[in-house]
């Protein structure tokens, strides 16, 4: 197995920073990779949803909705053996919504594989980020006497800088259909991997930033971080089969479930459910599972497809 | 020149309060503010500013006492218990009264 080249760059990125390093990326160039990513994410997705006809992506958009309450629960039962209760939420929370970069690779992993995956993933990864938000915040909150500020939450969840960019690239994308977006694919398409090798590289910087802080947390919070990802794995092929996708789109809808979001997240958590300590889930998602996912998941995840497919 | 003695309270805290700090100071009869990203490390770790959720403001405000101490007791109440955030008060002089 070789890893993809923008997969090493999140490698140099990690041995750089645990190395010491002086190489730091401008948070203004993070800024404007991360809006980069997000247009270029969901205007692929737009242009390839407008080819699509019929209802049954409604019925699906539906049960991924679901799939993440679920998996915010699961995690919510298990973190909650030894986190207090604002903790294992707000963990919780994390891991019931995705990683947009972690679907990006997996998606630029699929494509050199030269498997094809249904364009209503893209969808599916817009939808998935915000029901864990609501349960989280939900769990921390029930039977205690802290009121949460909904109108605060919804607007950090739906106008959020990567939902307005995502939604918004999907739509545009969706109205200019393959014959409008010819003249933005130079860089929206054309450059995706280039744009994200150098994301990947400050994302190696920022995770091994993270590892110093994971001792901290113990073995149970790294124990999960391992394994979660591969429980919410095989709950997301269960469901791709049962709603009928391909190989590759049940691979992708597999990485959604088990990758764990750390920018929406960790955001909204700090905002409804401020009394969780940032540090347990962030050292958790970014530190352990983002690059799991990233150097043995996405691979393990397509071949745990092919044999359910096969 | 004279000088008029007004406080300047500095704020340094998490970035995800900026919005609601900056109504608070403005609700408590502050005339103007800055805001400007900082770096630093404490009881909460090193914050490395790369990020929305680790990245930190200092706020500071030019004003009586009497609105210092108001946006000092808010932010005591508020804040202080769950999120990163030190302040102090320190006397400065400044030109036009009037502006603050």
């Amino acid at each position: 197995m070789t890893l993809d080249p923008v997969v090493l760059f999140f490698v140099l990125g990690l041995l750089a920073a645990l190395a010491k390093s002086d190489l730091k990326l401008p948070p203004a160039l993070y800024e404007t990779l991360s809006v980069f990513l997000l247009i270029a994410i969901g205007l692929k997705g737009g242009v390839a949803l407008s080819k699509l006809t019929g209802s049954a992506v409604l019925w699906q958009v539906v049960a991924v909705i679901l799939l993440g309450a679920g998996l915010t629960l699961v995690a919510f039962a298990v973190l909650r053996w030894r986190l207090g209760r604002a903790d294992a939420a707000a963990t919780a929370a994390h891991y019931g919504s995705v990683s947009v970069v972690t679907f990006a690779v997996a998606s630029a992993y699929l494509a050199r594989q030269g498997v094809e995956a249904e364009p209503q993933l893209t969808v599916f990864l817009a939808v998935m980020e915000m029901p864990a938000l609501v349960v989280g915040v939900l769990l921390a909150r029930i039977g205690g006497d802290k009121q949460v500020n909904w109108g605060r939450l919804a607007h950090e969840v739906f106008l959020g800088k990567s939902m307005v960019l995502l939604m918004g690239g999907l739509l545009i994308g969706w109205l200019a259909g393959v014959d409008g977006i010819k003249s933005l694919s130079p860089l929206y398409i054309d450059l995706f991997k280039p744009v994200l090798s150098l994301f990947l590289l400050e994302m190696g910087l920022l995770t091994a930033g993270k590892l110093a802080g994971l001792r901290a947390q113990g073995l149970f919070v790294v124990a999960v971080a391992l394994l979660m990802p591969l429980v919410f794995a095989a709950l997301g092929l269960a469901t791709a089969v049962a709603m009928g996708l391909s190989v590759g789109g049940a691979m992708l809808l597999a990485t959604l479930c088990a990758s764990s979001s750390y920018i929406a997240a960790p955001a909204a958590m700090r905002i409804a459910v401020p009394e969780a300590n940032p540090a347990i889930s962030l050292a958790a998602s970014l530190g352990v599972t983002f690059p799991f996912n990233l150097l043995l998941g996405i691979p393990l995840y397509l071949w745990l497809a092919q044999q359910v497919y096969a | 020149m004279p000088f008029h003695t007004k406080k300047l309270l500095t704020i340094v805290t998490e970035s995800v309060l900026e919005a609601r700090l900056v109504k608070d100071i403005q609700r408590l009869g502050a005339h103007g503010y800055t805001v400007v990203d900082a770096r630093g490390g404490g009881a909460h770790g090193v914050q490395g500013g790369a990020w929305t959720f680790d990245r930190n403001i200092r706020i500071d405000v030019v004003c009586d006492t009497e609105v210092a101490k108001a946006i000092a007791l808010r932010c005591e109440q508020a804040y202080l218990p769950d999120y990163g955030l030190i302040l102090y008060v320190s006397d400065v002089g400044v030109l036009r009264a009037d502006k603050f």
